[in-house]
């Protein structure tokens, strides 16, 4: 099993009364409130949580990013993907994901990707993403496009990182001249990539025809399985055994030295109303043309408080109950991620240790619980259940690079 | 008569008004209702141009082009492509030009019925064409007409940089009727209209907002028929 260290880089130092004020934290709610000394001093401690993620035996760290909002600091997954290929030694710079359509030039993902994979010497992992509904309205991409742009960058990136230059490329929403760059990834073909996702079953579908790793951000347990039926049927047909090594999972796990700080420290993990964009604007998250057609009635109902929103969270004590949000001593926490990890079974792990205020102290003890307690548990259920990870189970990077393949023809043909 | 980027009912108390008067087209925008997507499309003037088209297979040489919102700044496109054809050019709170002073209300930013609502000055208006609760049909109606805009007006938002460039060669009388409280393109847009184009003047409508049509349709109505009508 791969585990993955993930903190959201919450902009804890915000006044959470003009959130609630204004009724969204995100996209219009005013960077008057971001404090850039706070910013400077957070940044460093996450840096530091990272270090010790590493020193304490994670076998990765999971990276994303997000814009207009305080729920991630990180505007630029590659820059900190960039500080860690430089400041660690071992751990797998995961991240999940650069988001694709919000990219003007798909080439300079490609380069900034090698690079970091070079300086890390190799242990770059590059997902990708859509981007929520409300990058796309602050980077000011049309999101009516954001499909047919997550797969045309999808596809110039994996040329550029593996076909020799110069070539030319006429796409429908990029075009280059010369693509070129002298700087290609030190892992051949290329850096595994596995795609992270929520609710979009199209996503689910393109990752296992590509024989990516899925990787389900925070979904329920049933959710979780649904996924996994999905993307197990779509790989027989396209001719590989899906299962573990291409099932990801993250969790959010928040362990202390007892339960009862561990769950008061948890509430955090809700601490912008629980939706997981902050307390998101039903129209900002959702511009028209972002989210499936067959989404579309359901997201006008929420839009205008007809309905409740598809990714809505259920209150903390049920998250509690049933295991959305999992909170205790290592014990605790040890005994029912056994559990999650029975019924979901994933080869890949990644642990959502803290978020919202909890304070840097808490954070570093959460992370040295998780490594002297609860990684080697984990690691033993693992081996007992054979929840092998992408990189022990040695997969194909890709369907492309797969020379086992058994395609299922459908019945009807 | 080309339709708001809302779309539009299939009846409205103006189109009867206009029908009376004039043999009234009011074809549905490619995409905007239950029609197949043009996936290709990718800018107003590809609709301006299908528009064309429509008028040459249907035989109509002269036609006015009455345009409202969105579909002004359609009609405004048309009307550059070929400027000695046009009976008569009236665009009615026509977005297509950079306000000088303000911003095109954008929609992004809005629910469905808050941005409908806005272009109504008296809300009592709207609750009279669209009710005070719209059915949530007409929310994913709404929905898809957003879409189609995204995918041709997304960025510069509702205008064209070259528009105002091509607006000198128009020959045809053009009318401008504008809301006077128009929330969503700003008056300024109109005076940039009447300045560009050769042979143009601007009416204010009182009490009113964008949506001229279906909030004083009798006076919308008057405006189109003395100005068409005349020809």
């Amino acid at each position: 099993m791969h585990i993955m260290y993930f903190t959201e880089q919450p902009m804890s130092a915000y006044p959470a009364e003009e959130g609630l004020k204004f009724g969204a934290t995100a996209l219009m709610f005013s960077n008057r409130h971001f404090d850039p000394v706070a910013g400077s001093r957070l940044y460093n401690e996450y840096i530091e949580q990272y270090r010790l993620a590493e020193a304490v035996g994670f076998d990765g760290i999971m990276l994303n990013e997000h814009h207009n909002a305080p729920f991630c600091m990180q505007a630029k997954a590659n820059i900190f993907a960039s500080i860690l290929a430089a400041i660690t030694e071992r751990v797998k710079i995961v991240i999940l994901g650069n988001p694709l359509p919000l990219a003007e030039n798909p080439v300079r993902l490609a380069e900034e990707l090698a690079m970091i994979d070079m300086i890390s010497k190799g242990r770059l992992v590059s997902g990708f993403v859509r981007g929520g509904g409300q990058e796309q309205l602050a980077a000011g991409v049309n999101p009516a496009y954001n499909r047919e742009r997550f797969e045309e960058a999808h596809d110039l990136i994996i040329r550029t990182w593996t076909e020799h230059g110069p070539f030319r490329w006429e796409g429908t929403h990029y075009q280059h001249r010369v693509v070129n760059p002298w700087a290609l990834p030190l892992q051949k073909p290329h850096p595994r990539i596995w795609i992270p996702g929520v609710i979009s079953r199209e996503t689910v579908i393109w990752a296992a025809r590509h024989r990516y790793p899925y990787i389900a951000l925070n979904t329920t347990i049933e959710q979780t399985q649904r996924i996994w039926k999905l993307y197990d049927d779509t790989a027989a047909e396209v001719g590989f055994e899906g299962g573990p090594a291409y099932h990801g999972y993250l969790k959010q796990v928040h362990v202390a030295e007892t339960d009862e700080k561990a769950l008061e420290n948890a509430r955090q993990f809700t601490w912008m109303q629980g939706e997981f964009t902050g307390l998101a604007h039903p129209v900002w998250s959702t511009p028209a043309g972002y989210s499936s057609p067959d989404n579309r009635r359901g997201f006008v109902e929420f839009s205008v408080g007809r309905g409740s929103s598809p990714r809505r969270r259920p209150s903390f004590d049920e998250q509690i109950e049933n295991n959305m949000i999992i909170a205790g001593k290592p014990e605790t926490v040890i005994a029912k991620l056994r559990h999650v990890m029975e019924q979901t079974r994933p080869g890949i792990l990644s642990l959502w240790a803290n978020d919202g205020f909890m304070t840097h102290q808490d954070s570093m003890t959460c992370i040295r619980l998780f490594g002297q307690e609860v990684l080697p548990a984990i690691r033993a259920f693992a081996k007992e259940l054979d929840l092998k990870s992408p990189f022990e189970a040695d997969t194909p990077i890709s369907l492309d690079y797969s020379t086992d393949l058994r395609p299922q023809h459908a019945a009807a043909e | 008569m080309l339709h708001h980027d809302i779309g539009s009912l299939d009846r409205l108390p103006v189109y009867d008004r206009l029908a009376e008067h004039f043999d009234v087209l009011l074809p549905e925008h490619p995409g905007y209702g239950q029609s197949e997507r043009p996936v290709w499309m990718r800018s107003v003037r590809d609709l301006a141009v299908l528009y064309r088209w429509m008028l040459a297979d249907a035989g109509i040489e002269r036609a006015t082009l009455l345009g409202l919102g969105f579909g002004g700044w359609i009609a405004a496109e048309m009307a550059t492509m070929a400027p000695r054809d046009l009976n008569r050019l009236i665009l009615v709170g026509a977005m297509g030009l950079k306000p000088p002073e303000g911003d095109i209300l954008d929609q992004a930013l809005l629910s469905h019925i808050d941005y409908a609502r806005a272009g109504f000055h008296d809300q009592k208006a709207f609750d009279a064409v669209y009710g005070a609760d719209p059915s949530t049909d007409q929310l994913v109606a709404w929905d898809i007409c957003r879409e189609m805009n995204f995918r041709i007006a997304w960025k510069p938002y509702m205008y064209s940089q070259t528009l105002p460039h091509l607006l000198g060669g128009v020959r045809a009388p053009a009318l401008l009727v504008w809301g006077e409280h128009d929330r969503v393109v700003p008056i300024g847009a109109a005076h940039r209209y009447v300045a560009a184009l050769p042979d143009a003047r601007l009416e204010l409508v009182a009490d009113c907002g964008h949506c001229v049509d279906m909030e004083r349709p009798e006076e919308l109505a008057r405006l189109v028929i003395s100005f068409a009508g005349a020809a």
